[in-house]
């Protein structure tokens, strides 16, 4: 395993996360975890980089993004249940009642 | 690591606005809801504090602390200030809006408190680790104010957009930043622009992720063509929120691409100013055209943020302390054009009723003449007519475009401000000689009165003496890019 490896999954893990957000019209639970696949991505990128300088920030870098992913999903499903207080539905295709 | 390299005392300001609120987030269970003017009497000392702090501390010398992790120089001092002034004008304003709709409550305090912390590190930070910590920060407190009024189907919306795409914006800062890591070996601004100018740093890898680093920026300040989030978030958000969301984050932004590409890639400069040059006038373009078809004055305010937002990235593209200071300008004059703009929103709704649509302006003259002039003055002053402020921003932004060589673009740029000024000019139509379609009055108290009338009296004043505060950017960024 070189660090070519790490870098293409993290790369193609990356590309799903991004085709997540925006090929997804049903639900937005997905779109929570294509954002939590998106932030695994780059620690992966974090850490594989960390290992081949044999340099520690890269690490540490990697535990701030978990603590701030962990406090992110917090709000983000609140914010869920609150929407699906208001509107009855998590369907991506129902936010639809701002435009101009 | 010793006491002696934290240098705390650079942070002061940091430190007491983080202990405050923290105390405020814990007095405030304690508070009934009838005694809730304690909790906005703490925020605003809380604000006065760290205001005495910064003005005590400044220096044209940068300090640094927290190892060479943060640093308090002139610029991002300037922008602090800045930024108490936005935050506490947003409390103020808000205050009737906020107790008519029961957000009166402590959340409204300690978050748009813990957003000005974010911000304010945003603003001071020269590692990658910090910058990201500090924009969560601001985002997380964001998403959280946007989604207040619970139970308001737009606000939620709103919320959920936001969220979406600030965290899709983070993910792909993160991934930009990892490859700068990735190419450089550190996470240390100054340390990137010398593995930069020496040439060990992978090139490939940098341009790599400095495309993505650029697509963050873009998002979080709503350039096009990333400004999908912008209208609808503007739109759908308490209009204190809006306030918030408008004006202080920009100067936040502003420090944000200053240390992320001046002060980090200097040697990438061919790169990312062809990339600015996109996003930019696309901005002033897509904003000020679409503007025009706009009903919703909300949603109207935020296409004019995108095109001010691109008008922001011409000064920083034309790469000169001259451009960087005009940007810096630009970025202040626009937070106290906004915050007005927004305050005028904010005071004329009352209980069970949003001042959001253009037609509610209709005949405003004739029901408040003070209240008519003072968006007048937020009107002309955006629209970059001569007098008010708001056109030597524009001025000396274009003056560093010129003497960068980009000629087209100033010419792009004036273009688009002169189609801008129609729907500007619209709502000075609007308000002066249509008649009113509701005439029930606008019952606003003194002290607000007093308040608005300093905030647009202010365009005014810098407008026919803008040499003071130009003068004041431009020693700011050479002292802190540390070219004076």
């Amino acid at each position: 395993m070189t660090l070519t490896h790490y870098l293409v999954l993290a790369a193609i893990l990356f590309a799903i996360s991004v085709f997540g957000i925006f090929m997804n019209r049903k639900n937005v639970i997905v779109l929570l975890m294509a954002i939590e696949l998106m932030l695994l991505a780059v620690n992966m990128n974090f850490v594989a980089f960390s290992k081949y300088l044999g340099d520690t920030a890269g690490q540490i870098f990697v535990f701030f993004i978990l603590t701030v992913a962990a406090a992110e999903s917090a709000i983000g499903l609140a914010i869920l249940v609150v929407l699906f207080r208001n509107k009855r539905s998590i369907n991506v295709e129902d936010l639809d009642s701002l435009k101009g | 690591m010793t006491l002696a390299s934290l240098n705390l005392v650079a942070a002061l300001p940091e430190i007491w606005l983080l202990c405050a609120t923290s105390a405020i987030l814990l007095i405030d269970l304690f508070i009934k809801d009838e005694r809730r003017d304690i909790t906005y009497a703490l925020s605003m000392v809380t604000l006065l504090g760290a205001a005495f702090l910064t003005v005590n501390g400044f220096a044209w010398t940068p300090r640094v602390a927290f190892s060479g992790m943060f640093v308090a120089d002139a610029m991002s001092d300037v922008l602090k200030l800045g930024m108490y002034g936005a935050v506490g004008l947003m409390l103020a304003y808000s205050r009737s809006y906020a107790a008519d709709r029961g957000m009166y409550r402590g959340e409204l305090f300690t978050l748009s408190l813990f957003a000005l912390l974010g911000m304010m590190v945003m603003a001071s930070s020269t590692n990658l680790l910090t910058l990201y910590v500090g924009l969560e920060l601001l985002s997380l407190s964001l998403y959280a104010l946007v989604a207040l009024p619970r139970d308001s189907q737009p606000a939620t919306e709103a919320a959920m957009k936001y969220f979406v795409l600030g965290a899709l914006a983070s993910g792909m800062l993160l991934y930009g930043m990892s490859m700068v890591y990735g190419a450089t070996g550190s996470l240390d601004i100054h340390t990137i622009a010398a593995k930069v100018a020496d040439g060990s740093a992978n090139h490939t890898l940098m341009v790599f992720g400095l495309v993505f680093i650029v697509t963050g920026i873009g998002f979080k300040l709503g350039n096009v063509p990333f400004h999908m989030w912008v209208p609808d978030v503007y739109q759908g958000s308490p209009t204190a929120v809006t306030l918030l969301i408008g004006s202080a984050p920009k100067l936040a932004a502003f420090a944000f691409v200053m240390r992320l590409l001046v002060q980090g890639m200097p040697g990438l400069m061919a790169d990312w100013q062809g990339m600015l040059i996109v996003l930019a006038v696309l901005s002033i373009g897509v904003g000020n055209l679409v503007a025009i078809a706009q009903t919703n004055l909300k949603r109207m305010l935020a296409y004019s943020t995108i095109s001010h937002m691109g008008f922001l990235l011409l000064g920083v593209l034309a790469g000169t302390v001259q451009g960087y200071s005009a940007a810096m300008f630009y970025a202040i004059v626009y937070a106290i054009t906004a915050v007005a703009g927004f305050g005028v929103v904010l005071l004329m709704s009352r209980q069970g009723f949003e001042a959001e649509r253009l037609a509610d302006l209709k005949g405003l003259a004739k029901r408040s003449p003070w209240f008519a002039w003072m968006m007048l003055f937020v009107m002309f002053s955006m629209a970059g007519i001569p007098v008010f402020v708001g056109f030597f921003a524009k001025l000396a932004v274009i003056q560093a475009i010129v003497e960068a060589q980009l000629v087209w673009l100033a010419v792009v740029a004036v273009l688009f401000s002169l189609i801008g000024a129609f729907y500007y000019l619209r709502v000075v139509k609007l308000m002066f000689m249509d008649e009113p379609s509701d005439e029930s009055p606008i019952a606003v108290k003194l002290d607000m009165r007093i308040l608005l009338s300093v905030n647009c009296l202010a365009m005014l004043v810098l407008g026919l003496m803008p040499n003071r505060l130009l003068v004041l950017c431009y020693q700011s960024v050479g002292h802190s890019l540390g070219v004076m």
